[in-house]
């Protein structure tokens, strides 16, 4: 190499450097679609936006990815699953998004799986729970970072061996989450707690409970167990039915994410004590990394977190990793990264798993019990998702791919 | 099943029969003497719970006692009381001339304003009230425990109807509203200060609303959906229990409170459908409710389509509307193409609905029916037959056409209010089938995987088909207008006496027009379902015939085309408005009603309007 090549090679360079700012700020940003119930389900979604806005100033304060600043841009999925179909349409022909993450109800999610299928386009079901959107409706396409109702219900099911409660009643929700968990909970409970049974079931129309009524409708089955998938303010009912009642005194009671303080706090006082839940115990959170997060989020919003808020910060953390490592944007390419990708997140490691489409976020596992004024989580421990997760068998009989 | 429970769920259905009255109260009382439909009373219902769920914690911490939680209950009753009073001064008041319909209008306006400005002050958790103090413990009823707040809630049914009662009985506001509810233009003319009246109405009927939201805190947390979930009950109760009866709407919140607690126990599934059987039922027996009465004749005006003498230039202005429209997409990219289809399919949809309003009059609030089993016939046809788009649209078009032939049969005997109450019960039914027969439709998860054939599939070959059919459709529609049967429609919208005593078989007629109407609305939904590859039950529920009666009423029910022109209106607004601000509600409830202060005869009526005057 001549001297005069090497100069010239350095002119370049600095050349190069000097330019790349202004070449930066002319690089189209990436533009992300995101959906959600920001009206309908405000107690889940408000946070969860908070969490992702977080995530993003972090990106872009790090120069983006790809040389690129990310742009979310967001709105009301009405939850609906026509009016969600609708506004993917318009995120991706009029927006220009790259890929699609978001919604809360299940059925919207598995409408948006479907949507992301017939489209080609990536989905990321952030928190639609209900096992179909990786199981009989799922596609390459469709991507759910959440532990589904199969795994949240088998963590459940683990604690209920213990008790020895045999009489089981089910009260749900009743559309597309409370009826694949009610599903999932039957079979589950009858492989592996030998002798149990179903004595009753419920299933009010979401949000339009009688509570009165659904609890002495349960109290009459006379059940040892009871199973509730109930969530918000249908769930503040029931429980203050049940508490004035004594529905809950001589039942164990197994709930699905009545732990998450998004469900928990509108619950005050009147906190079930000793129910088994999934949740998100973010007070006792000791891990560094983890801590970290809480810190700076409660320091940002001067709130304390949700699971939605660590839900919506990990989501679009996730998406960043997987846009660098495909070093692209396109559809094709972000799906072959994501295949078993290895994930790091605050909560740590996740994988996507490629079988299913389903990463293996867990879940916290514990006891409800009140904290002064408000509830929260004791005797908990962080469930990894892997153990829990459907055979791979039995995800390839179920999907159509 | 023992007796003792028998008597709890007896218990559990009375205490939500008195909260559903007190609510429902207000609303019979507010429609019986300004004929609003108001579809804000869920809305003020909502505040009334929030406000209480704020304002009773603090007052509490004051002093904690029964005495402050009841002032507090009572308080909060006031503040909704003062917010009906602002309502009624700021809106209402301006377009008591304008067609009944269009307060409906107003109040679902003011419907969607308060849903955004509620979270905004009050912050999207739910809020749990606090218990009341001294009722925290149960009782125990034959060995069972029983909270001592639902019988304090029990007894607050009949008291708060003896007060009402005595009201209405005893003082002379009374015995004007009770004059107002039996003939309005009579007290008017006898010199009675109607303004003051009304006012008094509202802020009666607002308190009362209040009042049903404050009783819920100490059971039901307050949150953002309660308004929606309380209105159609509420207006169940009140055409069972007759419109504008007081009484009536007490027997009808009992019938309605134990039918729900023991219907959950016989189809623990099936809880949607059973009140608006009921109502089927009971406007089919008795077609004014319990306690209702027979409208006045001419006390309702209905308003619609005129005849008036053909421009020569129309049939120019429709080529030419067709073939801009034809144009389109040469300039149109293919999300503009999307908006452009469905306004076309919902300007079909509006249009069909003008063919009962406008031209019938007869107001139909569940037209979402047919647009739903229309969407719903395509998209079965689909998924069990096999069918390809080209015989799928013609089987769910068959399919809404013989579900209007037969709710028309039962609707076209009643009239008025009554009328649109049946078609509302009656798409409810349908929506409750769809949503919970699971097995066939797929419940809330829809069917999806409707999409056209291939040589369709295209956005611009789907816009070209859609506006083929809507035009071709609309074009046919304007023709049986100016029909004979249009005629005989339109003679027996204004007076139905005389057109019966020329001769003409109204009620053969208004099924006619039903049936036409809801195969032309079935076709825009099976149009609709390809269009997006879906169905789901939204597309049978009230927001559907809303939008339906909205697009009518700001383009203006007196005119053709107004129908037309007010989808497009919506529908743009509503696809411009929603991706600037998360408040979209707040901003289209707000245009809605500016519309509706600006243009009281809709959009086209009122330009027509106003050119007239000029010349």
């Amino acid at each position: 190499m001549t001297k005069a090549s090497m100069t010239r090679r350095l002119a370049l360079g600095l050349a190069l450097a000097l330019s790349s700012p202004s070449a930066q700020a002319q690089q189209p940003s990436i533009k992300l679609g995101e959906l959600n119930s920001y009206a309908r389900w405000a107690a889940f979604t408000v946070p969860y936006r908070n969490g992702w806005q977080m995530a993003l100033d972090e990106i872009n304060a790090k120069g983006g990815v790809l040389g690129r600043k990310l742009e979310i841009i967001s709105r009301d999925d009405g939850a609906t699953t026509g009016d969600a179909t609708r506004v993917a349409d318009e995120l991706v022909t009029r927006e220009g998004a790259v890929l699609l993450f978001g919604s809360f109800q299940s059925n919207v999610g598995i409408a948006m799986a479907d949507y992301a299928n017939q489209k080609k386009i990536l989905y990321m079901a952030a928190e639609p729970l209900t096992d179909a959107i990786t199981m009989a409706q799922g596609n390459r396409y469709t991507f759910r970072i959440r532990p589904n109702n199969f795994m949240q219900v088998g963590m459940l099911v683990d604690q209920a061996k213990a008790s020895g409660a045999k009489r089981w009643a089910i009260v749900a929700p009743n559309y597309e989450y409370g009826q694949s968990a009610a599903e999932v909970f039957k079979r589950l409970i009858k492989e592996r707690v030998p002798g149990a049974e179903i004595v009753a079931e419920q299933y009010p129309a979401l949000g339009k409970i009688e509570a009165g009524a659904t609890v002495s409708a349960l109290e009459q089955a006379k059940p040892d167990g009871i199973f509730n998938v109930l969530f918000g303010p249908d769930l503040t009912q029931f429980v203050r039915e049940g508490n004035t009642r004594g529905l809950f005194e001589d039942a164990t009671v197994l709930s699905l994410l009545t732990g998450e303080p998004e469900w928990l706090l509108p619950l005050k006082d009147e906190v079930p004590e000793g129910w088994t839940v999934t949740g998100y115990p973010w007070d006792e959170i000791t891990d560094p990394k983890h801590k970290a997060f809480i810190d700076a989020y409660r320091a940002k919003f001067n709130e304390t977190p949700r699971l939605g808020s660590l839900l919506g910060y990990m989501v679009v953390h996730m998406i960043r990793d997987t846009i660098e490592r495909a070093g692209s944007v396109e559809t094709e390419a972000l799906i072959k990264v994501l295949e078993d990708a290895k994930f790091d997140t605050v909560i740590g490691p996740v994988t996507m798993r490629g079988v299913d489409n389903q990463a293996t976020m867990g879940a916290w596992v514990g006891k409800l019990v009140l904290k002064g004024a408000h509830g929260g989580m004791t005797d908990w421990t962080y469930k990894d998702g892997t153990p829990f997760m459907p055979g791979e068998a039995e995800v390839k009989a179920a999907r159509k791919d | 099943m023992d007796l003792s429970f028998l008597a709890i769920q007896a218990l559990n259905g009375l205490s939500s029969a008195s909260s559903l009255f007190i609510t429902a109260c207000g609303l019979t009382l507010v429609f019986g003497v300004t004929r609003i439909v108001n579809f804000a009373h869920g809305s003020l219902y909502m505040i009334g719970a929030y406000t209480a769920a704020t304002l009773v914690p603090r007052l509490l911490e004051l002093s904690f006692g029964p005495v402050t939680f009841w002032a507090g209950i009572l308080a909060s009753a006031i503040v909704v009381g003062l917010i009906g009073v602002l309502i009624e001064v700021l809106l209402l008041r301006r377009i008591y001339g304008a067609p009944e319909l269009f307060q409906l209008l107003a109040t679902f306006g003011v419907v969607l304003v308060v849903q955004d400005v509620t979270i905004l002050i009050f912050g999207p958790e739910d809020i749990l009230g606090p218990r009341a103090p001294g009722l925290r413990a149960p009782v125990e009823i034959f060995g069972r425990r029983f909270p001592s707040y639902e019988l304090v809630l029990i007894a607050a049914g009949p008291v708060v109807l003896g007060l009402v009662w005595l009201l209405l009985r005893k003082t002379r506001f009374g015995v004007l509203v009770r004059a107002a509810t039996q003939d309005r233009e009579m007290i008017a003319a006898l010199g009675v200060n109607q303004a003051l009246l009304f006012t008094g109405t509202l802020f009666l009927g607002a308190f009362l609303a209040g009042l049903g939201g404050a009783l819920q805190i100490p059971r039901v947390s307050a949150h953002a959906g309660m308004d929606l979930s309380i209105i159609a009950e509420a207006f169940v109760v009140t055409v069972v229990g007759g419109m504008g009866s007081v009484p009536g709407a007490f027997l009808a919140a009992l019938v309605i409170g134990q039918l729900q607690a023991f219907g959950i126990l016989i189809f623990p599934k099936s809880t949607l459908v059973v009140v608006f059987l009921l109502m089927a039922i009971v406007l089919a027996v008795r077609p004014y409710g319990f306690f209702g009465r027979p409208e006045v004749i001419g006390g309702a005006h209905a308003v619609g389509i005129a005849s008036r003498e053909r421009s020569p230039f129309a049939t120019l202005a429709v080529i030419a509307v067709i073939g801009i429209l034809a144009a389109l997409p040469l300039i149109g990219d293919a999300y503009v193409l999307k908006v452009a289809t469905e306004i076309l399919i919902f300007a079909l949809f509006a249009f069909s609905l003008q063919i009962l309003i406008g031209v019938g009059g007869l107001v139909s609030f569940g037209h979402a029916a047919f647009f739903g089993l229309g969407a719903y016939g395509a998209a079965l046809a689909v998924k069990w037959l096999a069918f390809p788009m080209e015989t799928a649209l013609p089987a769910g078009l068959l399919l809404a056409a013989l579900g209007a032939a037969l709710i028309g049969a039962f609707v076209v005997r009643l009239s008025g209010i009554y009328l649109a109450m049946m078609t509302l019960a009656a798409a409810q039914i349908v929506f409750a089938v769809a949503f919970q027969w699971v097995d066939v439709t797929g419940g809330d998860n829809g069917i999806v995987g409707v999409w056209p054939s291939t040589w369709a599939s295209g956005p611009t070959t789907y816009y070209f088909f859609t506006l083929a059919l809507t035009a071709a459709v609309i074009v046919l529609l304007m023709r049986i207008i100016d029909a004979p049967l249009g005629y005989a429609l339109r003679a027996a919208r204004d007076s139905t006496a005389r057109a019966e005593a020329i001769g003409l078989y109204i009620r053969r007629h208004r099924w006619l027009a039903f049936t036409i109407s809801g195969a032309a609305a079935g076709l825009a939904g099976g149009i609709y379902a390809f269009s997006r590859g879906s169905v789901d039950p939204t597309l049978l529920g009230i927001p559907t015939s809303v939008d339906a009666l909205t697009m009518l009423l700001i383009g203006g029910i007196q005119t053709v085309t107004g129908p037309l022109v007010g989808a497009g209106v919506l529908h743009v607004l509503r696809d411009q408005i929603m991706p600037l601000t998360s408040l979209w509600r707040l901003v289209l409830g707000l245009s809605i009603i500016a519309i509706v202060l600006v243009f009281p005869r809709g959009i086209v009526g009122t330009i027509r309007n106003w050119r007239e005057e000029r010349t």
